[in-house]
């Protein structure tokens, strides 16, 4: 689908679809293609068509992991590709390496090569990573040429071994097409594991994923590494089923043949992977007299890459995803037991304590020496004007910035030096002002991602998904939107879309739930529905930090009430005692002179 | 001494080159958050304009300049409405894609229609350039230099002391508050893309003659561009400039001392060393993305 924000229908657990019609098909059908291409009477053409896209194939579900789950960009693929295909061939050919053996060396070679590129550019932005792996794709074609010693050059590598099992490129090319249908497997399942779901998070809201539990910065190099090693895979699958490999296979060229490959496709499935790696070694095969000048058949691929952008952003399967959803209903919703919460009780009576706590950009101080604590057990309110530092402070305490000066204590764990993704692990929850959810994903799926949190100890470490999924359910039924779980988010109004974050941050059963203007937008009704949400949550034991500027909901819901100014406090308290405080009301409504 | 310095002063003009593409880089990621990748074939499409009017159509060599200049507007008005524009409320990948598609496309074309033979631009001067004391300085590399600092000093002019510059400066810090003062944002963003075609295209033209005119100029000459944003500190205009003259330094001396075939490899190495150990650059700004 899409490389922004694809709409995917419900999925089932996969407990419960491991034994499923459609995963046996999968295996039936992908036998019945291995024994046809072992069985029936190709040409040599036809078998090198066939060959190459089931190569090419593979190293195109890297890039559909990278991009279409992760939301990466790869534009190495053809390097990685070409360390697989070297080792087989140099492997092969100049040290008498057993094919299995080569072909091991040259994935794990392109899973590392992978891991070192993403573990050095990818805390910085996206754009950094387009042009490290240009770069990078340069100087492996820079090696292949001139370490003419170690990669014997323009020349290439002939007479390239095979396994002994597979000598004949009939019999190798059913070798390929079973690889590439297990390898296929493994793709389609990825996105069902904790893994794939957290590289689906990060894709649609790094922010969201990393205060959900995620750690947004592993994830993503987990995608590229394994994007890496599909592309070293496909490489030796390759080097033995044509026998010859030279540099100019792996150029950068061939790196933006792959890019388009999975784009035409559609980067959400590998189903598309397939469709647009065919296709595009058809296309070419049938508008031969294309190469007859050359760039020129570079050039459509260059004007193809705009125009699928442009016009098509889900590619061929996501289009006919897409089409087939329209008759397809979402999945009637269980019913499961009622939502607990049992936040964790270790520590003293106060569960939150800040202390001295500064936040300053450059000469600015947002938040200056600000010291409160939390009462375990009901809703405290942080109040103030529009730019008091609320919201900065909501930020510090959950870790999107990194304090000045001054600590932050949730229970008994001082987590002041901690990255979000830690400090929810520590039991912390968060809402955002202008609401964070995962915009390609079911309401369902959305709380799941929270309920997954590490330390969750409400989720049996034997569950599986049925547990997370029951969790996820539970949250929502708890804030009113259980029949909803399997409709995507898109469909849901804004109100309700505040109240599928406060599920999501309920499921993963935090300590501390900080709620940053969930009033927000909210109209009367909903705002009384909200207040008695609250009031439920804070009535299972669960503490909230509310940030809000209705006086009614925070005067109604918190017991005790901190209040700032221009970055300091100003009172704190009793709900009622601090807002009859004069500097208070000086603060909200001015004081006459 | 005097290999020395006559590599010093290389480095400098080949830096020069990295500077200006890097600048139009710079430009256009400010006005639009997008990394353009095709701004390297800018470069490359001014140089093959220079190989048709001066070496094919034997015009001479400033009226060539004009003409290859008013195709790189062109050029960068038809990128802006074809690549950016209609991509502009999606996410930066997509739009990147569509860069690179774009510069996959220019190269092809120009690739399609002149063939793969590099082509020889004469330099500007006829002389070829002049001995002082220990060291032979080009022409061509005392031009670049100049142009450089020129269009350095203009561009600083432009964007801090006029209106239309202070207007694209508040463009690029914030579209919708720019609009809402009555900034017409399109063509702010228009007049980017033309500006960053533009020196691009003076960047190609110069480096054409010391150079061969080829394909691959313009993405060997983007890469190091690229490489030298991030060594400056990314976004920042005096790190751009910085960085590549530092890029160009690096290069001619790792060709010279190091190895030859490898010299294009260089700029990645220092680059990774960058990213290890000082991700926001030399001048250190805007590395994080916005939470």
């Amino acid at each position: 689908m899409s490389v922004e924000a694809p709409i995917r229908a419900a999925r089932r657990s996969p407990l419960r679809f491991a034994l499923a019609p459609a995963h046996i098909g999968y295996f039936v059908l992908s036998a019945l293609a291995v024994l046809l291409v072992s069985r029936a009477t190709l040409d040599g053409y036809v078998l090198n068509i066939l060959m190459q896209a089931a190569t090419y194939s593979v190293a195109v579900f890297g890039l559909s992991v990278v991009l279409g789950l992760c939301g990466q960009i790869n534009l190495a693929q053809a390097a990685f590709f070409g360390i697989g295909a070297y080792a087989v061939g140099l492997g092969t050919v100049d040290y008498g390496l057993s094919y299995w053996i080569c072909l091991v060396i040259g994935t794990i070679a392109a899973l590392l090569a992978g891991a070192f590129l993403g573990m050095t550019t990818l805390r910085l932005g996206g754009h950094y990573l387009a042009m490290v792996t240009i770069s990078f794709q340069q100087i492996v074609t820079l090696v292949m040429i001139n370490a003419v010693g170690f990669t014997h050059g323009p020349d290439g590598v002939p007479r390239i071994g095979r396994p002994a099992l597979f000598q004949t490129s009939q019999s190798y090319l059913a070798f390929a097409v079973a690889a590439l249908a297990i390898i296929g497997y493994c793709v389609w399942h990825l996105q069902d594991t904790r893994l794939g779901r957290a590289m689906r998070a990060v894709r649609d809201n790094e922010l969201a994923a990393s205060v959900a539990g995620i750690n947004v910065y592993r994830t993503k190099v987990a995608a590229f590494a394994i994007s890496a090693l599909l592309g070293g895979l496909g490489g030796g699958l390759f080097a033995g089923g044509f026998t010859y490999v030279s540099p100019d296979q792996f150029s950068f060229a061939e790196s933006i043949v792959f890019l388009t490959m999975a784009l035409l496709g559609g980067v959400a499935s590998p189903i598309g992977s397939v469709i647009g790696t065919g296709l595009l070694i058809l296309i070419p095969e049938w508008l031969r007299f294309l190469k007859s000048i050359p760039g020129l058949y570079l050039a459509i691929y260059g004007v193809a890459v705009i125009l699928i952008i442009l016009f098509m952003p889900d590619g061929i399967w996501g289009f006919i995803a897409n089409f087939m959803r329209r008759f397809i209903r979402p999945v009637p919703v269980a019913t499961v037991p009622p939502l607990v919460l049992s936040p964790d009780r270790t520590g003293s009576d106060m569960v939150l304590d800040v202390k001295g706590l500064s936040k300053h950009f450059g000469g600015l101080k947002a938040v200056d020496k600000i010291d409160f604590a939390v009462r375990r057990g009901g809703i405290h309110a942080l109040i103030g004007p529009n730019g008091s530092g609320k919201t900065t402070t909501l930020n510090v305490i959950s870790g999107l910035y990194r304090a000045t000066f001054g600590s932050v204590v949730l229970g008994e764990s001082d987590i002041t030096n901690l990255s979000p993704h830690r400090r929810t692990g520590a039991g912390l929850g968060r809402t955002f002002q202008n609401i964070r959810l995962f915009r390609s994903m079911t309401a369902l799926e959305n709380v799941v991602i929270g309920a997954e949190r590490r330390g969750n100890s409400l989720i049996p470490a034997t569950g599986g998904y049925a547990a997370l999924e029951e969790r996820a359910l539970a949250a929502l039924e708890f804030v009113g939107l259980g029949p909803r779980a399997n409709e995507p988010i898109t469909r849901f109004s804004y109100g309700h879309q505040r109240l599928i974050e406060i599920a999501r941050a309920l499921a993963a059963n935090p300590t501390l739930l900080l709620l940053d203007e969930p009033a927000a937008g909210l109209n009367s009704s909903e705002k009384r529905a909200l207040h008695d949400l609250l009031e439920r949550i804070a009535a299972q034991g669960l503490t909230i930090l509310l940030i809000d500027h209705d006086m009614t909901l925070v005067s109604g819901a918190a017991q005790h009430i901190t209040v700032l100014n221009f970055g300091k406090r100003i009172a704190d308290g009793e709900s009622l005692g601090v807002l009859r405080h004069p500097d208070v009301i000086a603060a909200y409504l001015g004081t006459e002179t | 001494m005097s290999h020395f310095l006559q590599l010093l002063f290389t480095g400098i003009g080949i830096g020069a080159v990295y500077a200006l593409v890097a600048l139009g880089f710079v430009l256009i990621f400010r006005a639009t958050n997008v990394v353009n990748f095709a701004q390297g074939e800018f470069s490359m499409v001014a140089a093959f304009l220079m190989v048709v009017c001066a070496v094919d159509l034997e015009l001479p060599y400033w009226l060539s300049f004009l003409i290859a200049l008013g195709g790189m507007a062109l050029v960068g008005a038809i990128f802006n409405l074809g690549v950016y524009y209609p991509l502009r409320h999606r996410t930066f990948l997509p739009v990147i894609i569509s860069t690179i598609g774009a510069s996959i496309f220019l190269a092809n074309t120009t690739l399609a229609i002149y063939g793969p033979q590099p082509q020889v631009l004469p330099g500007w001067f006829e002389t070829p350039g002049f001995q002082v004391g220990p060291v032979y300085l080009d022409s061509q590399y005392l031009l670049i230099i100049a142009v450089t600092v020129v269009l350095v000093a203009f561009q600083y002019w432009f964007f801090e002391h006029t209106l239309l510059g202070k207007k694209l400066q508040a463009t690029s810090q914030d579209k919708e508050m720019a609009s809402l003062l009555g900034i017409p944002v399109a063509r702010m963003i228009m007049i980017t893309f033309i500006y960053s075609a533009l020196i691009g295209g003076i960047a190609g033209i110069l480096v054409a003659p010391i150079l061969f005119v080829s394909i691959q100029m313009g993405s060997s000459i983007a890469l190091k561009a690229f490489a030298a944003t991030i060594i400056g500190g990314f976004g920042d205009v005096a790190g751009a400039i910085i960085g590549g003259v530092a890029l160009g330094i690096i290069e001619t001396f790792g060709a010279a001392y190091i190895s030859v075939p490898y010299k294009d490899g260089f700029a990645f190495f220092v680059l990774i060393l960058f990213l290890i150990f000082r991700p926001q650059g030399i001048f250190g700004e805007r590395v994080a993305e916005k939470a």
